[in-house]
């Protein structure tokens, strides 16, 4: 049986001898960006608290670490990197459309809704 | 007696059948697919979280002061119980794909192990999960909720550090209660089919009275200001607020009213929570299963351990949701 594992990341910039060493150097990588995410979350910098698109700056560098994390825990954990092209596109996109398509409707639902609440005729003054 | 054909003319080639395009066995493939069909409930939920937090984008609980408890100690510490329970799951997805690794060299000892890791992981995060639920049940100030259903906390301004900073007061710190006039109406002494539940520790009068008698304690009510805090009113605003709207003592959180703000925050953080929670003791279930069948021997005699591969994608994929929950629970 062959369990061939790709054993790099950051596209070849970080390479590993074996398999075992990948997934503890993973561990290292995704504990880092958590840390960061605690840190921001805990003193939230001024200078990211800007609106960026509908948003605080700060709430897309948190959206952006996760997703990197998802990448991580998918492509090395899950072997995702090992899986042909083909199951690979089936679920990821398959996925990534979907959600995607989920949140922008309901987001802009709810948004519509509070400006209603806010601009619009209907008040709730309590 | 050889009547099935046998051959068609299409072996060995793309659509002759017995090849295998994906080069996955049917259990992973089912379990990726589950996968994929399972990210669509859990985002399919935190975007009707984010649908409910957009609509009431101005009034919103801030989570940092929500969960601000870690266990064994006291004071104000925002996010660390989170980033703690965060990392012993990605510890725990750790040691699951060391199991896996050590199942392709077919080494029954080294899989044991870190089934039996990842199991103390998962049960770990579990119960942890427990003591978050159970503080935020329990709740920490109390407040008043209004006829709208909306909420006033209590507060003062202390010095701290020369700087004018606006703590919170706890409504038992400064409410004299127990007139005790109110007695809890029970099936057993009134029309048989009502019934109450507990009743609150205090009334809204007395929380007056008691607002009254304290010069130093403000209302804070729901509105986020500029600065992203919630809005403090004026004495005289306070004073009028808690006689007008003021409805009920609340304290703690539960499905209908939540001390924190809207009680669609606390009724998603059950939903959303407890349904990844019960994900992670499936989870923790289906592992304790595979750790004893690894010990059995299992699959030493099938000679190859890629159920604990399936049953880790599982175990990783309840990781993975974990992140985004975190994010947009805690972080966002």
């Amino acid at each position: 049986m062959a369990h061939e594992h790709k054993l790099e990341i950051f596209r070849g910039l970080w390479k590993f001898k074996s398999n075992t060493q990948k997934i503890w150097g993973v561990l290292v990588f995704l504990t880092f960006v958590t840390a960061i995410e605690v840190v921001l979350g805990i003193y939230k910098p001024e200078v990211l608290m800007g609106q960026v698109l509908g948003m605080k700056g700060l709430n897309w560098i948190f959206i952006f670490l996760t997703i990197v994390k998802a990448y991580y825990i998918t492509w090395d954990f899950m072997h995702m990197r090992d899986e042909t092209k083909a199951l690979r596109r089936m679920v990821v996109w398959t996925g990534v459309f979907l959600i995607c398509y989920l949140v922008f409707i309901l987001l802009q639902e709810g948004g519509y809704i509070e400006s209603v609440y806010s601009d619009g005729f209907i008040k709730h003054d309590f | 007696m050889n009547t099935t054909v046998a051959t068609t003319g299409t072996e060995g080639k793309t659509w002759g059948g017995g090849s295998q395009p994906l080069k996955a066995s049917y259990g992973k493939m089912m379990m990726w697919f589950f996968i994929v069909s399972d990210a669509l409930t859990f985002s399919a939920f935190l975007a009707a979280y984010g649908f409910s937090r957009f609509k009431f984008i101005d009034s919103w609980p801030i989570a940092d002061e929500v969960f601000t408890h870690v266990p064994f100690f006291h004071g104000n510490y925002p996010m660390i119980y989170v980033a703690f329970m965060t990392f012993i799951l990605i510890m725990s997805s750790v040691t699951m794909v060391l199991a896996v690794d050590a199942g392709h060299h077919m080494k029954q000892k080294a899989v044991t192990w870190y089934m039996f890791l990842t199991v103390i992981g998962g049960l770990i995060f579990v119960g942890s999960q427990a003591w978050e639920w159970n503080t935020f049940i329990k709740g920490e100030y109390g407040a008043v909720q209004t006829k709208g259903g909306n909420i006033l906390q209590f507060g003062e301004y202390v010095d701290v550090d020369g700087e004018q900073k606006f703590k919170r007061v706890a409504v038992a710190d400064f409410v004299k209660g127990g007139h005790g006039e109110r007695t809890q109406h029970q099936s057993k002494n009134g029309i048989w089919y009502v019934s109450e539940g507990t009743l609150p520790e205090y009334t809204v009068e007395e929380v007056y009275n008691g607002l009254a008698a304290h010069e130093n304690v403000l209302v804070r009510n729901q509105i986020l200001n500029e600065e992203g805090e919630k809005t403090v009113l004026s004495r005289e605003e306070s004073l009028k607020q808690i006689k007008d709207n003021g409805t009920l003592v609340v304290h703690g959180a539960n499905l209908k009213v939540n001390e924190y703000g809207s009680p669609l925050f606390a009724d998603f953080f059950f939903f959303i929570t407890g349904f990844h929670g019960f994900h992670v003791f499936s989870g923790v279930v289906i592992n304790i299963i595979i750790f004893f069948n690894v010990i059995l021997g299992t699959y030493e005699k099938r000679k190859n351990y890629e159920m604990v591969e399936k049953v880790g994608l599982y175990w990783h994929f309840v990781d993975l949701v974990w992140v985004f929950v975190f994010t947009f629970f805690y972080l966002v």
